[in-house]
């Protein structure tokens, strides 16, 4: 999996609560096989005018000027700001896929849903949760400063403002530990491969019925 | 020793070892697979010359991508064809079973697991699908995951999991007659909201839950993701117990009675406490219906469009009403419709079928409706109606009877919404372009579905059971 330490970026502010994983990937894009190429399809319904395809080039595409993405001064952002429960409905990891496709590394909300925030960490997106004053005086200070950057460091659990001022956020260690070194968590689980065959042959002579064979 | 809930008892159970950081190694007792979420995931075991750690604990069958119609032209779309043969040659591969198209047992993959004994009782369940909570109605443990952890249960047969804290949402009483499943979650979400049970697993409990059949009881759970919990739950009883018996891969003989002593003990303890508990009256709900594009949006049958006064919701509902093209204030019944769909994995059981045609036999779909179908949960689930003569009813009302899939639930098939259209839709999401870009859905039971169907607008359906 990809590392995370630390992004210095240009932020962008996405100002709808309850995002749905629909609106940031709809779903004809779903049926690709691969786990890159999102990007240009993130948030379809909302940046272009027309109905998008998978594998169509979006270059040409009649874009929605109102919708905040395709704002010039929010061109080449790698921070997403958003308000609450961002990420709610399905499971696709394909939204991770095409925010991070896009270029975001770094998602500031007041909540995420749960599915959506587990997948973020899987593939080396930061998601941090602040609390609702932070992020609106975030949204006022974005407004207020074209090319608004910040520095979001995830050893340290700060956000740093141009003018220095520092946020400090909560995260969980284990979350932090994986993202921070990149680690293969499934690598990780294998080295209980002992723990988990003497858990699965005490766990099948207790519930025969589970190892059932479905032809 | 002290009071434990079920859920607190389904992940102790299983349970390989507590990490210093907090976080278990949780093992998984079955994943259901399909076709939008598991390429990758097979790439990657492939990619990093992995095996699956048990073949046998999987089950795949395509369900998104399916056609409802034509099929024996096979899937025209090559796109949906690649993907659907992607799980095809993915899990022949491997040796996973994979109920293909031409498969009497295809269907949903919600739909399929309990219907075929697939998922029972008690086990540790998942799948790349947030629905999958689906099957906590049979006391399982089920949550949906992200492509990287389908990966990683088919390496390793285990998942690293924080423990979710635990709501007890209490229905007492019970619900009045035309008033469905469907009808009290939607309550349940509209009360708590979308990110109410963010980070807890809910169990349902009551009289009212009680008195569910199983498949209502899944119409329940499913949804719970829609209230921001990955897992519903619910108690095994009899009820549980009775649906389970005889399933294709259910356990019989002496396995069966060992399993049901096992499986009764599945309930919480009478003096297990939870962090939340929210209670309902049954009897106090009436049918609902969604107004907006967050499955919180509901209104009761008799209600209205809602204004957008409270100016912590004013954005979020003006958004909603410019986009559902609605006026706050209007009359529900008021609202009209262009297309009816009875299906997905919430709402496409026999039972709800049978609810379905109740209300539509003898009756015509109205002239302003362009298309109402009916797309049954699976296989089985449409042979059963055809022996029972519900194809009938509806192909004489004037919908269409297609074959399972999720169809117009969330559109990637063939089956959806032109912009602008208006749908009424027993599924279970109404996001933004959900049943295909710019159509408008309103989530609703399948009873109230029928009667949108034939009266062209919305209707209390509990009029329909009155006498």
């Amino acid at each position: 999996m990809q590392k995370f330490t630390s992004v210095n970026g240009l932020v962008a502010p996405l100002d709808r609560s309850n995002v749905d994983t629909d609106a940031i990937i709809p779903k004809q894009f779903l049926k690709s096989i691969s786990r890159t190429g999102f990007g240009p399809y993130l948030f379809d319904e909302w940046r272009y005018l027309d109905h998008g395809e998978p594998g169509q080039d979006c270059s040409n595409r009649p874009l929605n000027i109102d919708f905040v993405l395709n704002q010039d001064r929010y061109k080449g952002a790698s921070v997403l700001l958003t308000r609450e429960n961002f990420g709610c409905g399905s499971s696709r990891e394909h939204a991770p896929w095409a925010l991070l496709d896009y270029g975001f590394q770094v998602i500031l909300a007041e909540s995420f849903a749960d599915i959506f925030y587990s997948n973020c960490f899987k593939n080396g997106i930061l998601p941090v949760v602040l609390s609702k004053q932070q992020i609106a005086d975030f949204f006022d200070a974005v407004e207020a400063n074209p090319g608004y950057t910040m520095q979001v460091d995830l050893e340290s659990q700060t956000i740093t403002d141009p003018q220095g001022k520092v946020t400090t956020y909560e995260l969980d260690e284990y979350r932090k530990y994986c993202l921070i070194n990149g680690l293969d968590e499934i690598g990780q689980t294998l080295s209980y491969q002992k723990e988990i065959t003497a858990f699965e042959s005490k766990h099948l002579e207790q519930n025969s019925w589970l190892f059932k064979e479905v032809r | 020793m002290s009071a434990k809930t079920l859920y607190d008892k389904l992940w102790e159970s299983h349970e390989v070892r507590q990490n210093e950081n907090g976080t278990s190694l949780l093992y998984i007792d079955r994943q259901l697979i399909h076709e939008v979420t598991s390429p990758q995931a097979f790439e990657g075991l492939r990619m990093n010359g992995r095996a699956p750690w048990r073949t046998g604990a999987n089950v795949a069958v395509p369900d998104h991508n399916i056609p409802t119609k034509d099929r024996e032209k096979g899937v025209e779309d090559s796109v949906s064809k690649l993907q659907i043969d992607t799980l095809a040659s993915n899990t022949h591969e491997l040796g996973i079973t994979n109920f293909d198209m031409s498969d009497p047992r295809q269907g949903i993959v919600h739909v399929i697991g309990p219907e075929q004994g697939i998922t029972l009782p008690g086990m540790t369940i998942v799948c790349g699908d947030s629905h999958t909570s689906t099957h906590g109605a049979l006391g399982a443990l089920a949550f949906g995951i992200g492509t990287s952890e389908v990966e990683h249960v088919l390496a390793t047969q285990c998942l690293v999991q924080e423990k979710s804290k635990n709501m007890l949402v209490r229905v007492d009483g019970k619900l009045k007659a035309g008033v469905t499943a469907k009808d009290l979650i939607l309550a349940i979400i509209g009360k708590i909201g979308t990110a109410g049970g963010t980070g807890y697993a809910i169990e349902f409990g009551g009289e009212a839950i009680r008195s569910l059949s199983m498949e209502s009881r899944m119409t329940v759970c499913n949804m719970t993701i829609e209230a921001g919990a990955r897992a519903g739950i619910i108690a095994v009883d009899e009820t549980t117990i009775e649906y389970v018996k005889g399933r294709n891969f259910a356990p019989a003989g002496h396995e069966w009675e060992k399993a049901e002593k096992y499986w009764r003990t599945l309930h919480s303890d009478e003096d297990a406490s939870y962090d939340e508990t929210i209670v309902f009256e049954a009897s106090e709900i009436k049918p609902m219906v969604s107004w907006g594009t967050s499955p919180e949006m509901v209104a009761a049958v008799d209600g209205v469009v809602p204004d957008a006064s409270d100016p912590a919701k004013a954005e979020q509902i003006g958004n909603a009403l410019k986009y559902m093209d609605l006026e706050s204030g209007m009359p529900i019944e008021d609202i009209t419709f262009d297309k009816v769909f009875i299906g997905s994995c919430t709402n496409s059981r026999i039972e709800d079928l049978r609810e379905a045609a109740r209300v539509v036999q003898g009756q015509k779909v109205a002239s302003t409706i362009s298309l109402a179908m009916v797309v049954p949960g699976s296989g089985p689930v449409k042979e059963q109606a055809e022996a029972e003569g519900l194809d009938k009813i509806f192909l004489e009302a004037g919908f269409e009877w297609r074959e399972p899939g999720c169809s117009m639930c969330l559109a990637m098939n063939a089956d959806r919404l032109e912009p602008r259209e208006r749908c009424a839709s027993t599924s279970n999401r109404n996001f933004e372009g959900r049943q295909g870009q710019g159509g408008r859905t309103h989530l609703l039971s399948p009873a109230m579905a029928a009667a949108a169907a034939v009266e062209g607008h919305i209707v209390d359906v509990t009029k329909y059971y009155e006498n």
